[in-house]
């Protein structure tokens, strides 16, 4: 195992944020699944419109982060605070409530639904007409639904994907069930957008353009994203600030070209060099 | 070619509600001109109480994904507490009409209270853990019947567990006028039937407008999204528990008030028949019908309730064909060799083969 | 002393309750489908064996050996007549071909013995005296908890140790992956099938002895019983379903004695539904958390 070498900079956030609280802050967060440690020691900030990296190997505990962030699993230990909220207790409605959106490593779309009534169901929570309401089909209903409609087009054209909301989501191409997953988080009103390899199975020409809408989607709903990513050009594209995480520690922080000439990082991913 | 889903939807709801509007009204009119037989005759009650069931469990099996293997029991609570109201309301409500829609009421509210108490902590359980819970209620459900005298005279209802298998009627200490409704094992033998078809026909209708609506509203969207994926519905702040149990309450609401339809058209009707086999029985309907298809659920309820009266003149060998019957359909509906065979036949003779969606 | 016989009784009403579930658990761990018409089999094994006895005046142990040599076919013609072309369907389709199949035993059987009750004539009768009379307890009683514990020995010997069992193992773990590693799955499934299906021919039997009267829908509230004991235990043990079926029994006879014998099914239901939401997945189930 690699040795540890402590934290670089602490809670450095981007200079655009620094006036406002950070959107996400980690401190000591840590789960053990029985004997195992699965994540220790995890500390992290974000501001209010960072986009940061979560990377490492396979097996680092990257999903596990984001799973005890949307309260999948509850923390052993540590804490969470969203928007200053300390997350200690509430579980995976709660939390999403609160303003933090995940897309999934492997694709969880409604897929026998339609893809326009996958954003609605991201929509859910600011649709306020009761079940009797939707019955009787009261007036409340239709001006609901109406609202609903229009919010899940503009949301879809992000994306350029409103000639698709017709379609059963699971028969989309790979690539437009990871956008419209993208777009049903977003549905939810989020501060903080996890994408879980967004990047898995694109292409370069899709991968492309991937970095420009989630560029675009942070300039538009003035939100933090935090992605992980294989994809090292597009990790190092897009991202302000990266977070490497081995064996289930952080093992690096700082910029992407603070990153790149890190040498434990490079030992994590590559190997120890032989000594002669 | 591009599938407007919404539109296809709008459109198959529109023709359930013609449909149905359209067999009734072909029937009451077959019935007045005496075209159609007495044994159909006295099956059109009973089919409008299991399309209901079927509707209603197809909510629960279809719409929200879960095996439930006893809906008869809240069809059995709805009937028994739908004749003991019935029978009790004889002379407060002397209208025949009203009498049935109140029993059909307070039959749907008391099977939603069972709904609610069984539902509330055992909708946590999954897949097959809920089924057997399920089908263990309903089996409880049978046996409280069987053990339950309930009687009504001037001084109200009179209401008994005959635990120990001694007691009678009697012991419920009626007045000369009071009225013994249900006689534990006996049942309830002396129900005054008042159902009628056009009851059956407009809970059928209230049925569809319930589970239809509750599907295209913003409740129905969240039941479907935790079917289709849990976790994904609970990561964009669905309470899986409000959901499951708002659907699993209106199921079993709208199976009471079936059960009720059901009862008071019986003269003699004991908790037996509300056993497995009728849960089962409704099952095989949503099932052949088509899982969250409310029409084929229709279809599949009206077929196979009038099928053992068709096979009539099979005599015994009737419930034989129709267990080979059933085989066959779900060979012929799940198998690979079978369906690609159908398929086939389809597309050459029918219509052009659905075209796979290309996006962007 | 009264207790002591209620609970002798129990133990060994749970035990025909066992030998059953443990068809259903194994089925159920391997082809991940719920054989509704195991319960039937029962049945066939009982008329089998009955028929054996009564018309041809075999001896019981051969009547036995043929019952589960008719089961175990039937068995393995069922399967590949009714489930094997449904591998790839959900697991509702199986579920409702399962009732078919149960319904077509239980309408030949009507078909072919009618439906008036048969009296079987138990395998064994006479009872052991001890404490000079105050305590008696059946042979069959004896005979059945040891049939129970002899099948639960040789069943946990057989998966854990041969081949077959083996396999068996590996299926239910994944399917996939089993065929990867040359495992016959279908011929694996077809084992299980012929192993469940004979040991239902010798729960018929034992069972008739018990309530001798035979009917054509003799089986079916005894397979729902131990289903339900098979999920008590935890579906897809083998040690769960002995455990359940056994509680199972103990339950249903203290219920009927001290409590109500109107509601002693009800009562088995609800310790059932109580167990389940204290611990989601039977007595012995493994937990299986699903990956995010």
């Amino acid at each position: 195992m690699s040795k540890l070498v402590s934290v670089q900079r602490e809670a450095r956030i981007p200079e655009r944020d620094a006036d406002k609280s950070p959107i996400l802050e980690c401190i000591g967060l840590g789960i053990d699944f029985g004997g195992l440690t699965a994540v220790d020691d995890f500390n992290l900030t974000i501001g209010r419109t960072e986009i940061a990296g979560l990377i490492g190997p396979n097996g680092a505990g990257k999903t596990t982060v984001f799973n005890l962030l949307t309260k999948v699993y509850q923390p052993t230990r540590g804490t969470v605070l969203l928007g200053g909220i300390d997350t200690h207790g509430m579980n995976t409605v709660q939390v999403n409530q609160a303003g933090i959106a995940r897309t999934f490593q492997n694709i969880r779309l409604f897929s026998s639904l339609t893809v326009e009534e996958n954003v609605k169901i991201g929509l859910h929570n600011q649709l306020p007409y009761s079940m009797w309401s939707g019955i009787l089909r009261a007036p409340s209903y239709w001006k609901q639904e109406k609202k609903a409609h229009e919010k899940a087009m503009e949301l879809l054209s992000i994306f350029d994907m409103q000639d698709l909301a017709d379609h059963r989501a699971g028969s989309l191409p790979y690539g437009a069930q990871r956008r419209l997953e993208i777009v049903r988080a977003l549905a939810t009103k989020p501060g903080i957008l996890l994408l879980d390899e967004p990047a898995a199975g694109m292409n370069p020409s899709e991968t492309a353009e991937l970095m420009d809408n989630i560029r675009k989607i942070r300039d538009m709903f003035h939100i933090a994203i935090m992605l992980i990513e294989h994809d090292m050009s597009l990790v190092m594209g897009i991202c302000e600030g990266i977070c490497v995480l081995n064996y289930g520690k952080i093992i690096a922080k700082g910029t992407p070209e603070e990153i790149q000439s890190n040498p434990t990082v490079i030992e994590a991913y590559l190997g120890k060099k032989k000594e002669a | 070619m591009k599938i407007n889903l919404r539109n296809k939807r709008t459109r198959t709801d529109f023709l359930t509600y013609a449909g149905v509007i359209i067999a009734f009204v072909v029937m009451t009119i077959l019935q007045k001109e005496g075209a159609i037989s007495r044994s159909l005759s006295g099956q059109l009650v009973p089919i409008c109480a299991y399309v209901t069931m079927a509707i209603s469990l197809n909510l629960t099996v279809g719409i929200l994904g879960e095996l439930s293997l006893g809906h008869a029991g809240f069809m059995s609570v709805g009937a028994f507490s739908g004749i003991i109201a019935a029978m009790s309301l004889q002379s407060a409500i002397p209208s025949d009409g009203v009498r049935l829609a109140v029993a059909m009421v307070l039959g749907a509210f008391f099977a939603a209270i069972a709904g609610f108490l069984v539902g509330t902590p055992v909708l946590r359980l999954r897949g097959d853990y809920l089924a057997i819970v399920t089908l263990a209620f309903g089996e409880i459900i049978k046996e409280l019947v069987n053990c339950l005298l309930v009687g009504y005279d001037e001084n109200g209802l009179h209401m008994m567990f005959n635990l120990n298998g001694q007691k009678t009627v009697a012991d419920l200490g009626l007045t000369e006028n009071g009225i013994e409704i249900i006689k534990g094992a006996q049942g309830a033998t002396s129900t005054t039937t008042i159902s009628t078809f056009t009851a059956g026909f407009i809970l059928v209708m209230v049925t569809l407008i319930v589970v239809l609506n509750l599907i295209r509203s913003r409740s129905g969207r969240a039941i479907m999204a935790l079917r289709d994926n849990r976790i994904a519905a609970e990561s964009v702040g669905i309470n899986i528990t409000k959901y499951k149990l708002m659907a699993f309450v209106t199921s079993a609401a709208l199976a009471g008030a079936s059960g009720a339809l059901y009862g008071l058209n019986m003269a003699s009707l004991q908790a037996t028949k509300f056993n497995f086999n009728t849960s089962i029985l409704v099952l095989v309907f949503v099932v052949l019908g088509g899982l969250g298809n409310i029409w084929g659920s229709i279809i599949a309820a009206t077929l196979l309730t009038v099928l053992p009266e068709m096979l009539r003149s099979f005599a015994e060998f009737r419930m034989l064909v129709y267990a080979i019957v059933l085989i066959l359909v779900m060979l012929a509906t799940n198998n690979p060799t079978f369906k690609l065979f159908f398929e086939r036949i389809r597309t050459r003779f029918f219509k052009k083969p659905a075209k796979e969606v290309r996006g962007k | 002393m009264e207790f002591l016989s209620y609970l002798i009784s129990g133990i060994s009403l749970g035990s025909v309750y066992a030998i059953i579930a443990l068809g259903y658990t194994m089925v159920y761990g391997i082809a991940k489908m719920l054989n509704f018409a195991h319960g039937d089999v029962i049945m066939v094994g009982g008329y089998i064996s009955f028929c054996a006895t009564t018309y041809l005046g075999l001896p019981a142990v051969v009547s036995i050996l043929l019952a589960m040599a008719v089961c175990t076919v039937l068995g393995i013609v069922i399967e590949g007549l009714a489930y094997k072309p449904l591998r790839a369907a959900p697991s509702l389709a199986v579920l409702i071909t399962a009732i078919g199949v149960s319904y077509l035993l239980q309408n030949s059987a009507l078909l072919i013995w009618g439906a008036a009750a048969k009296s079987y004539t138990p395998i064994i009768s006479g009872t052991l005296q001890l404490f000079g009379g105050k305590l008696s307890i059946q042979y069959i009683s004896i005979l059945t908890v040891i049939v129970c514990l002899v099948i639960m020995a040789g069943l946990t010997l057989f998966t854990s140790k041969s081949k077959m069992g083996k396999a068996m193992r590996a299926c239910s773990e994944d399917k996939g992956a089993a065929q990867l590693m040359g495992i016959n799955v279908n011929q694996t499934i077809s084992v299980t099938f012929a192993i469940g299906s004979a040991l239902a021919a010798v729960a018929g039997v034992l069972l008739c002895s018990y309530s001798p009267s035979l009917m054509p829908t003799t089986g079916s509230m005894p397979g729902i019983k131990a289903f339900t004991a098979a999920v008590f235990g935890g579906i897809g043990s083998i040690p769960g379903a002995f455990l359940g079926g056994i509680l199972l029994g103990v339950i249903e006879a203290l219920a009927k004695a001290y409590i109500s014998m109107q509601l002693a099914n009800a009562i088995v239901f609800a310790v059932l539904i109580v167990v389940l939401l204290v611990k989601p997945t039977g007595l012995l189930g493994k937990k299986v958390m699903e990956k995010v």
